[in-house]
């Protein structure tokens, strides 16, 4: 269990040192090696995990099992690649006056802090906790949001957190629901009810149906509110437009994978005690109507990086929409299309960052001609879009055409709203990149210097999973997957 | 036994009878009390309580001036007032419950009575036709449409507790059940104190003692009236003052009002609501002296609010007194 | 449950109960920024002898804990901290001109009834002498939901934003005796936290809109209009 000390002190050692040290020029390093260790404690556990099964930490504090375990991976994997991408860039902010040292310290502590409240919610055995994380990963995200301190961010930053903090504030209603089911279920002991192994194991199926159906509305409602489900995602295309660009590659790669995180696992616990598919039916008509309607979205954007923000939103749909259907298939095509769409969005976002240094601004009809100017930057955003738009090679066709396998079979005419959605989403995507890539390059554009590793990197594996899924993935997915949707795959 | 019975009967007639009177007679008494109290709450020389006695009995040896053109609506008006809030008196509870004028006893009967002087009080200030009846009518009655409502969700609010809107069945229901910390009885005391406020015609609503023509609201309606009819009001008013002391004291603090009819406790009943009656209007000369007047135009929020707490106490009853 | 067949202490705490609802209705209608923040405090208070009571009444000495966090918390610190920002944006005589109070107070009544109905199957399965104010407790977050949404200054939004904690905070005293006392510190902490980042965002509101206003707050919406974005998200050349 070591590992998972590590992974967890890592983020929370280095966001305490970056808070002191983090306008320094090394400090983008020390940001990058955090990460590093992270990841590689992260990578460590995960095979621990892999080959011994599901862990308990002593003091029932923090439960690592397949599902979890491959989320932290995932996060602590991005938190890095992220933060390779985040020295030069912050370096360029600063050369062009934009942060003040101040804010870089804050700025630097704050990325830290806020991948320690996300590995902490995923790890946490305790669902009260959880909650507690995942406010904290507002609370570490907003003022960095604001970080410009320009009127609109600030506007944006404002907008996130009230909006997530009133629907958070039902997602704790939802959890002092569910422990008050737990609390007075009939015939067992108290206390400790709080904590996912007593809930999910022991109290299995034993919940009282009219609570825990109103307890998961709240829930639904609150931590929808951070996956950005529709009619409550006004925050996020203003959050991810305003913030500095790291932030907004980690806020739609992981944060909203975690707060979906939460969400299954109060789905799975509702499951069990609710002889019905309330859940289920619940997550695919939000699921369904974000992913319509943020395709439909994605066509009036003028801002590079909202457009990329509604694609989110659409693959949050989606996801949500794959977990509502339930069933080994369906969990199995949303875990992998979980992994896809937070490497290949993270590594747009890096790009549009990029790109949107190299023409100076966020505004689609300015940015022009990208391949001319730097053909590396404007070959990551092309690649990065066919990849997440769900192009053949690309690991995302894979999930999706998994997802849409799942759907024919349980739900035949949902194929259809379905099938809309990529159409319009596709659309609306390269309607908007088509110009941006090509075409030419306004006179005095001049190339940046870019650090393309991390979206390499990110591109490569999605590619990679396209082409083949390993076998260890494959098993570690099928793991997840059982434990999801009590059934095996096949 | 049956003369037995029938002398029980008329021993509870002559009681409600004599209820009655002291009611009516104990009055201005009331009045008196409240302006002395407050005078020495304002450091001025105080009036003996006797003071309000002299005023009516001075008043009804006038001579009366009618206006030329004063129809016998302005003529029948006092009478019809005095009457009505008359009546109101007779149907409240004041030494003992259950007499046999409990059967007309209703909250609902006693809002008809107040209702019914005031639209005759309203007619006959428009019947002159001088700018102020008019504007005195207009104020009262844009006071009465909002505090009526309140009144009225007071009175719902204690009857779903007491599951009756009568007053003297009510009273002995609270009695019976002993100390019982009700929210919705809370609510309902400041609700009832507000309307009584706003409907008597006190600060911060209304002011009695002014005659200045901005601020008047019931003077100005009365402003024409003289001699034995303005006794006649004014009595009127100082009885429906007291009738909103003692439905208070009766719904919420009703500890020491007579059940039986023998010497005994009626002597205590009467030594405790003269007692709880004083300490009320302590507190209203208290309250009227902190408090200044406030423009009109506030007092559809003075008595929103009254409506809201009374609405308040009804959800609070409903949520969480009876439960599910 | 009927009210009678409870003890006197039982009964307190329903009465204080009822006060905490009223005053979340005083801060819905409440124009003026420093009686706001003083209702808020009085909240505050009535919430800590609410759960006080409870923990007297149910013998849970970890309750005590509880109240006295939202003493420090609720009472003490965060009033502190907003009026001390009230005076220093100078705002603390400020009023807001609430459209509809009325309206605004019926639906407040409406919520409590809405509450009353989700509370129903909860109030079932309980069998605390506390089960009558779980609707109560959800009537509180509700309103201070409603004055997020209804009200327009940033003081206002924070003190509903704080108003639901309390909500939530009192439906987990009533409805299960609190939560674990580790999840209760931590939420505490999320809420210190939150009103200090609050209290940041006022000067960056004030510097960057004249004003806490928060209906300035629309530069970011969907339009399809050529210029979504002022020129401030643009960078200026080197």
């Amino acid at each position: 269990m070591m590992m998972l000390e590590i992974t967890l002190l890592a983020p929370l050692v280095g966001g305490l040192l970056l808070a002191f040290t983090g306008h320094r020029a090394l400090a983008g390093w020390l940001n990058v090696a955090t990460g590093a260790v992270t990841f590689a404690a992260s990578l460590a556990l995960a095979l621990d995990v892999f080959d011994h099964g599901a862990r308990l930490s002593a003091g029932r504090m923090f439960y690592i099992d397949a599902f979890n375990v491959y989320l932290v991976t995932l996060t602590a994997f991005v938190g890095m690649t992220t933060s390779i991408f985040s020295r030069p860039y912050m370096r360029h902010e600063v050369e062009r006056g934009r942060v003040t040292d101040r804010r870089m310290r804050l700025y630097h502590s704050m990325y830290q802090g806020f991948l320690f409240s996300m590995l902490l919610a995923l790890s946490t055995n305790n669902l009260g906790i959880m909650w507690v994380a995942m406010e904290s990963a507002t609370l570490t995200t907003v003022l960095l949001v604001s970080l410009y301190r320009t009127p609109s961010s600030i506007e944006a930053a404002w907008k996130y957190f009230v909006l997530c903090g009133v629907g958070i504030a039902q997602a704790l209603f939802g959890t002092v629901l569910i422990y008050f089911a737990a609390e007075n279920r009939p015939g067992g002991e108290r206390g400790d009810t709080l904590l996912w192994t007593v809930l999910h194991d022991t109290t299995a199926g034993g919940l009282d149906p009219a609570v825990v159906s109103l307890a998961f509305v709240f829930l639904l409602v609150g931590y929808g509110t951070k996956v950005g489900l529709v009619p409550l995602h006004n925050w996020l295309p203003d959050a991810h437009s305003e913030g500095p660009t790291p932030m907004s590659a980690v806020l739609s790669g992981l944060l909203l994978n975690v707060a979906l995180y939460a969400l299954v696992r109060f789905k799975m616990l509702v499951d069990a005690s609710l002889h019905m598919e309330l859940a289920g039916h619940l997550m695919m008509g939000f699921g369904l109507l974000s992913f319509v309607v943020a395709g439909l979205f994605l066509h009036r954007q003028h801002d590079i990086k909202r457009m990329y923000s509604y694609s989110s939103i659409e693959h949050m749909g989606l996801m949500t929409f794959a977990f509502g259907i339930g069933g080994p298939l369906a969990t199995f095509g949303a875990l992998l299309h979980m992994t896809m769409n937070s490497l290949t969005k993270s590594a747009i976002f890096v790009t549009v960052g990029y790109a949107s240094q190299i023409a100076g601004t966020q505004r689609i009809d300015r940015i022009r001609g990208l391949i001319r100017t730097q053909p590396s930057v404007g070959w990551g955003l092309l690649i990065g879009t066919v990849a997440i738009a769900g192009f053949p090679p690309f690991g995302v066709f894979i999930s999706e055409f998994l997802l849409l396998m799942a759907t024919m079979k349980s739900w035949p005419w949902l194929t259809i709203p379905l099938l809309f959605g990529f159409g319009v989403a596709f659309a609306g995507l390269f309607r908007h990149l088509q110009p941006m890539v090509f075409g030419e390059p306004p006179a005095g554009q001049k190339p940046i210097q870019a650090n393309m590793l991390p979206v390499a990197i990110h591109l490569a594996l999605v590619l990679w999973l396209g082409l083949s899924l390993p076998t260890f993935l494959s098993g570690w997915f099928e793991q997840a997957t059982l434990l999801i949707s009590g059934a095996a795959l096949r | 036994m049956n003369s037995l019975a029938m002398s029980s009967l008329s021993i509870a007639w002559a009681l409600a009878a004599a209820q009655t009177l002291i009611f009516i007679a104990a009055a201005p008494l009331l009045a008196g009390w409240v302006k002395r109290l407050k005078c020495h709450l304002q450091n001025r020389a105080a009036p003996t309580v006797w003071q309000p006695y002299r005023d009516l009995a001075k008043l009804m040896r006038k001579d009366m001036v009618l206006a030329e053109n004063a129809s016998w609506l302005f003529r029948a008006t006092p009478y019809i007032v005095f009457g009505a809030t008359g009546l109101a008196a007779a149907a409240v509870p004041l030494i003992v419950v259950h007499l046999p004028t409990a059967a007309i006893a209703d909250l609902i009967v006693l809002v008809g009575f107040f209702a019914l002087a005031r639209f005759f009080t309203a007619l006959a200030a428009l019947d002159i036709g001088t700018a102020f009846g008019g504007m005195g009518a207009s104020r009262e009655m844009t006071v009465a449409a909002l505090a009526e409502p309140a009144m009225l969700m007071v009175v719902f609010t204690l009857s779903m507790t007491a599951g009756t809107t009568n007053l003297s069945t009510a009273t002995e229901t609270v009695l019976q059940a002993g100390v019982v910390l009700r929210p919705s009885f809370l609510f309902a005391l400041f609700a009832l104190a507000m309307v009584a406020v706003a409907e008597c015609g006190r600060i911060p609503v209304d002011n009695p003692a002014t005659h200045l023509e901005l601020t008047m609201l019931h003077e100005a309606m009365i402003l024409e009236y003289g001699g034995r009819h303005l006794a006649l009001i004014e009595w009127a008013s100082q009885i429906k003052l007291m009738i909103y002391a003692v439905l208070i004291v009766d719904f919420f603090f009703p500890w020491g009002i007579a059940r039986d009819f023998d010497a005994v406790s009626l002597a205590v009943g009467v030594g405790a609501v003269t007692a709880k009656v004083m300490l009320l209007a302590m507190l209203l000369a208290a309250w009227e002296s902190v408090l200044a007047k406030m423009r009109l135009f506030r007092a559809p929020q003075f008595l929103g609010f009254a409506f809201l707490l009374a609405l308040l106490g009804m959800l609070t009853s409903i949520v969480l007194e009876t439960g599910s | 449950m009927e009210l009678t067949s409870l003890g006197l202490y039982s009964q307190a705490i329903i009465v204080f109960a009822a006060l905490v609802l009223f005053t979340s209705f005083v801060m819905l209608a409440q124009p003026r920024i420093q009686p706001l923040i003083y209702t808020f405090a009085w909240q505050g208070l009535l919430l800590a002898v609410v759960t006080a009571l409870v923990a007297l009444v149910s013998n849970h000495p970890h309750l005590y804990i509880s109240a006295a966090l939202t003493l420090v918390l609720k009472v003490g610190l965060i009033p502190w901290l907003l009026y001390r920002l009230s005076i220093r944006l100078n705002m603390n005589y400020e009023t807001e001109s609430i459209t509809h109070p009325s309206m605004l107070l019926l639906g407040g009544a409406g919520l409590v009834v809405f509450s009353y109905f989700i509370a129903v199957p909860i109030v079932h399965l309980s069998g605390l002498a506390t089960r009558n104010t779980i609707a109560v407790s959800i009537a509180v977050e509700l309103l201070g939901m409603l004055i997020m949404i209804a009200r327009k200054t940033a003081m206002a939004q924070v003190i509903g934003f704080m108003s639901m904690e309390n909500g939530l905070f009192f439906a987990a005293v009533v409805s299960t005796y609190g939560m674990p006392l580790i999840v209760e510190l931590g939420v505490a902490f999320d809420v210190m936290v939150a009103s200090i980042v609050f209290g940041v965002f006022f000067f960056h509101l004030r510097d960057s809109f004249d004003s806490l206003d928060v209906s300035h707050l629309n530069g970011l919406s969907e339009t399809d209009e050529a210029m979504p974005l002022p020129e401030a998200a643009e960078v200026e050349q080197p």
